[in-house]
């Protein structure tokens, strides 16, 4: 076997959808890339989420002007990659309410949502069944935002990471990063592999994209980062007609994807896919990296479906799985260079939200490697904010 | 044995007692009864015991019966199947 | 995992109601076991005993052995019609999910014995999408289960002494068989020492039986397409060589309305992976279940029996029912052991898994069968994802395993969810890499979560919470 001396300027560990984007933009900005995995391509998380690239669930502050910014670049992407391609689809999103309560709640927050530079319109109940037809008939409220879209995360990492290699990246799954290597100032100038045809690599940077096991990752580098996993389920139905039009979820949705709750939480989102089938998602539930199915779980999703589009009754559920959303503990990525261990740069921790924010990230991960002026302010993302608080 | 009488896109079509759908079919000189959803081609039994999905069919208007284990009943009323078999939904 | 502090109703609960299932149910009924029998089919029997409704068993082999384990299941609950869907761990043992028609219910019980038996395994070729082609097995259960033809001028072909009883059988149910096809060259399989167990016999006799009615067997020799447009009209049958490659010049078309084909069997094993269950690759290339002496599997309480650890034929499924079913009733009644009765069938269980090694090995699949796909040759029949689909997600999108293939394309995304067209993808992204098929390739195409499908309506009605 031929041993390749690596050297690149960027190194990506991680080869889900948010290492695809930086390994994308940074390629793209005349980085010399190399991407690594220890599986394969879009095989962690990126593998086991719904692919929603969304505005309307963010809560005004960091996250939303990330999504914001995401949200444009997805759309230049789906132009540039072939919307068809990565099944980008500019569908729109439709959240809806029950309850006298939820549907006040729901106006409170799409006017604070507008003046965030959302659009969020809010919809009388016989508009909404235009957007819907098969809405609950008890359904009394609803908001549309036209700006959430949708993607296939595997096809989209796949794809960008095809651009990346057009650029000269290179990419080599299969490949564990074991060990960092430090130059003589303590600077990380590479890591050491388990593989061996790229036992190590130099590169000026070493992005940490690990998703998940980000944190794992940033221990190894002597940087330790609190990246957690958020467990969650994902019903699939069999294939149907073209029967939702628009990603459409419970008012109850917001308030669970910003809970510190580590007890289950459900509250449904429902949405076609290009191929047919009905994804139903997604619970959260914060029990470390379990595998295990939980029958309640499933149950509890399929019943608010229903709630939602009583017609799933009859629906025939194909199969389920599962996913580990990497999440910090004030719900926010971490991006930007650690100054405990200079070369590493994180990616990570996108909780709920990796494939929408993935492209903010690349493109912003790029700005900063090529000292470029970042298009947003990076300060809240910093790795540095856990140490201030546990200081 | 009792002979199953059941409609099949609006024909009569004969069974025996314990018989599957698509046994009968197939013994009526009928191949497929069904479209694929990508490409509409026209599909019946292939494994013949439940593991494939290809024999789909709707039977008294549930859409997605497999064929081949599905016992014919007296008075069914069984209907080809266009794709995924639910277009009334995307009305 | 769920707690369930009611004591379960079952000691055992046995889901397949084949050779393997009714052995193991009836032995751990004779131990004083509780036992359930869980199948979805409505008369038991599983494919070996396929039976229609009043069969006399004329035509069925072993058949006053079935009618023995039939009648001993008066001291078993049988629960025919029930379709597991999900097995979960508790901590009592186990809650099986099951569906009936439209209504769930659950199992709940100590120790499960899993014997949920294999399906016929595919190879595409052109045009085996058509209506007319059918798995042999598929054929056959036609024939046994509903005494229908498949058709009357019929093509067996594939690999392996199973397509000998099927073409039988059609031809003395008065279909005109116009060959047995096989790819493989058996012939080396006859100087192996076990053969003289007499499962050979049995092949003997068939061959008498296809030459009275004047069938072919031809050797290195398969359908490599299938020709027509609502239904089969023809076949294409091509000699291949030793590694499987068409013979140039040398296909031939026979007008045929039906194609019976099968490369073996593939093993059911989305219950024991559900549960966590070890697995292996086995001579024949399955993925099986890991068990030990006891038939026990790698999690606790969980025993597997029949096709589901091996493909081995009835007569192996019977005694791994067997011992299955008297380990796991000895475990959960305390009840002693016969050990000379247990050598009994340790020592037939080494004696008939050798044999089916022996088959195995004479009939192995050959990597030349990639050459019978076109370009436009659908692969998944669900999705109808096609050979250069396929290709593409490996080529342009850098799929190393077939899981990434499914993920970027889709192939094993549909309601079979991957059971017809695993093992060809496997194929594909395995050869594209230069290597051999693995149990990780095959694994990556059989989790299933669910393992049939079930309505929302029944999973979210049924309240246990
Ligand atoms: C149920 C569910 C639904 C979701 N829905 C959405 C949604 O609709 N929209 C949305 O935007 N987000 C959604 N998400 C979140 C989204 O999936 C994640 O935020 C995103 O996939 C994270 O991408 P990533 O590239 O950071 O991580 P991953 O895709 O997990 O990639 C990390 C990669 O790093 C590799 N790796 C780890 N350690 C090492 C090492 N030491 N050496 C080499 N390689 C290593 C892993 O193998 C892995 O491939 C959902 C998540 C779940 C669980
Ligand atoms: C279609 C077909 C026809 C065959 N015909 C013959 C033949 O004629 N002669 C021969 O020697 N061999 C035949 N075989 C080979 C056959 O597999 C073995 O001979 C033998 O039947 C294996 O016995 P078993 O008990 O291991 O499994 P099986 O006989 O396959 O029994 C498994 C049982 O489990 C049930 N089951 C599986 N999963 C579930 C679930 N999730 N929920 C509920 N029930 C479930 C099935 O309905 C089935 O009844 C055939 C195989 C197939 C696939
Ligand atoms: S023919 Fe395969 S499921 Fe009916």
């Amino acid at each position: 076997m031929e041993v390749a001396r690596t050297t690149a300027d960027v190194l990506v560990v991680g080869a889900g959808m948010v290492g695809a984007a930086c390994a994308y933009y940074c390629s793209a900005a005349g980085l010399r890339v190399t991407v690594l995995d220890r599986a394969a391509i879009a095989g962690g998380t990126t593998s086991a989420c719904e692919g929603n690239i969304l505005v309307s669930d963010k809560e005004p502050g960091a996250e939303l002007e990330l999504a914001l910014l995401s949200n444009r670049l997805w759309a230049a992407l789906g132009a540039e990659l072939g919307a068809a391609s990565v099944e980008l689809h500019h569908k729109g999103g439709v959240v809806v309410a029950k309850s006298p309560e939820a549907a006040g709640g729901l106006a409170t927050l799409t006017a604070e949502q507008r003046r965030h530079g959302i659009e969020a319109v809010d919809v009388a109940p016989d508009r909404l069944f235009e957007l819907e037809p098969n809405l609950a008939p008890d359904i009394t409220a609803g908001a549309h935002y036209p700006q959430d879209m949708q993607v296939q995360p595997m096809l989209a990492t796949a794809e960008l990471l095809r651009r990346a290699r057009r650029h000269g990246a290179s990419v080599h799954t299969g490949t564990t990063v074991v060990e960092f290597l430090r130059g003589s100032g303590g600077e990380i100038t590479g890591v050491r592999t388990d593989a061996p045809d790229v036992p190590t690599i130099s590169a000026g940077w070493v992005i940490n994209a690990a998703g998940s096991w980000g944190g794992s990752l940033a221990e190894l580098a002597a940087a330790p980062i609190p990246v957690l996993p958020r467990k969650g389920f994902v019903l699939v139905t069999e294939p149907l007609p073209p029967v939702i039009h628009h990603k459409v979820y419970t008012a109850e949705y917001v308030a669970n994807v910003a809970s510190d709750d580590a007890a289950l939480q459900t509250s449904v989102v429902v949405e076609s896919t290009r191929a047919g089938t009905v994804l139903i998602g997604a619970s959260r539930e914060r029990v470390g990296f379990d595998r295990s199915v939980s029958i309640p779980v499933l149950r509890m999703l399929a019943r608010q479906a229903i709630g939602v589009f009583p017609f799933l009754s009859d629906v025939a559920l194909l199969r389920s799985y599962l996913g580990f959303r990497p999440y910090c503990p004030d719900h926010l990525p971490v991006i930007g260079a650690d100054h405990r261990a200079p070369g590493l740069v994180h990616a990570c921790g996108h909780e709920g939200a990796g494939i929408g924010l993935a492209a903010g990230t690349g493109h912003l991960i790029a700005q900063l490697l090529t000292d470029r002026e970042p298009d947003l302010d990076l300060a809240p993302f910093h790795p540095a904010r856990f140490q201030e608080v546990t200081t | 044995m009792d002979v199953i009488r059941f409609r099949f896109d609006g024909r009569g079509i004969e069974a025996e007692q314990g018989q599957s759908i698509g046994a009968a079919l197939i013994a009526a000189g009928y191949r497929s009864w069904r479209s694929t959803r990508r490409t509409g081609q026209p599909r019946g039994v292939f494994c013949g015991i439940g593991v494939c999905f290809d024999c789909l069919v709707t039977v008294n208007g549930s859409p997605n019966q497999r064929a081949c284990l599905t016992e014919a009943r007296h008075d069914d009323q069984v209907a080809t199947q266009e794709g995924a078999g639910r277009d009334h939904l995307a009305g | 995992m769920t707690t369930s502090p009611a004591e379960p109703r079952y000691d055992v609960a046995v889901l397949g109601a084949g050779p393997a299932g009714l052995a193991a149910a009836v032995a751990a009924a004779s131990t004083g076991s509780r036992v359930a029998l869980i199948d979805s089919a409505s008369r038991p029997g599983g494919q070996f005993w396929r039976h229609r409704a009043g069969d006399d068993g004329t035509r069925q082999l072993h058949w006053d052995t079935f009618r023995a384990l039939r009648d001993a299941l008066e001291r078993v609950e049988h629960l025919a019609g029930h379709t597991v869907w999900h097995a979960e761990r508790t901590e009592q043992g186990f809650t099986l999910h099951t569906v009936n028609g439209g209504a769930a219910s659950e199992v709940a019980c100590r120790t499960l014995i899993v014997a949920t038996g294999a399906y016929d395994r595919q190879l595409p070729f052109p045009g085996w999408t058509l209506p007319g082609v059918f798995t042999a097995g598929g054929a056959q259960a036609l024939l046994k289960g509903h005494g229908v033809l498949p058709g009357q001028r019929i093509v067996v072909a594939g690999t392996g002494p199973f397509l000998l009883p099927v073409a039988a059988g059609l031809a003395e149910a008065g279909a005109r068989v116009l060959g047995v096809f096989e790819a493989g060259t058996p012939a080396r399989f006859t100087r192996h020492p076990v053969t003289a167990l007499g499962k050979l016999g049995e092949a003997v006799g068939y061959l008498r039986t296809l030459r009275r009615h004047r069938v072919p067997y031809r050797m290195r020799s398969a359908v490599v397409a299938a020709h027509g447009e609502a239904t089969v009209r023809a076949a294409g049958v091509a000699s291949l060589d030793a590694r499987w490659r068409i013979v140039p010049g040398s296909t031939r078309t026979l007008d045929c309305d039906a194609v019976a084909v099968g490369y073996g069997f593939t093993p059911q094993l989305e219950i024991p992976l559900q549960l966590g269950c070890a697995t292996r690759l086995d001579v024949d290339g399955s993925l099986v279940t890991r068990v030990d002496g006891q038939q026990r599997g790698t999690v606790p309480g969980v025993y597997v029996a029949g096709e589901a650890c091996g493909v081995g034929g009835a007569g192996l499924s019977l005694v791994e029912g067997e011992l299955a079913g008297l380990h796991a009733g000895y475990t959960t009644t305390d009840t002693r052991l016969n050990r000379r009765h247990i050598d009994r069938l340790l020592r037939r269980r080494a004696a008939l898994r050798s044999f089916a090694a022996a088959m195995h090995e004479a009939y192995p699949v050959r990597r030349g069968w990639l050459g019978w796909l076109a370009e436009d040759t659908v692969i998944c029949r669900c999705e109808e994802v096609t050979a250069s689909e396929v290709r593409r997600s490996i080529v342009d999108l850098g799929a190393t395993d077939p899981r990434a293939v499914k993920l970027y394309v889709r192939p094993g995304m549909g309601l079979c969810q991957g059971r017809m067209c695993g093992y060809a993808t496997s194929w594909l992204t395995a050869q594209h890499h230069g290597r051999g098929v693995r149990q990780d390739d095959l694994l990556g195409m059989s989790s299933r979560p669910i393992a049939q499908p079930v309505s929302l309506g029944a999973l979210s009605g049924h309240a246990d919470d």
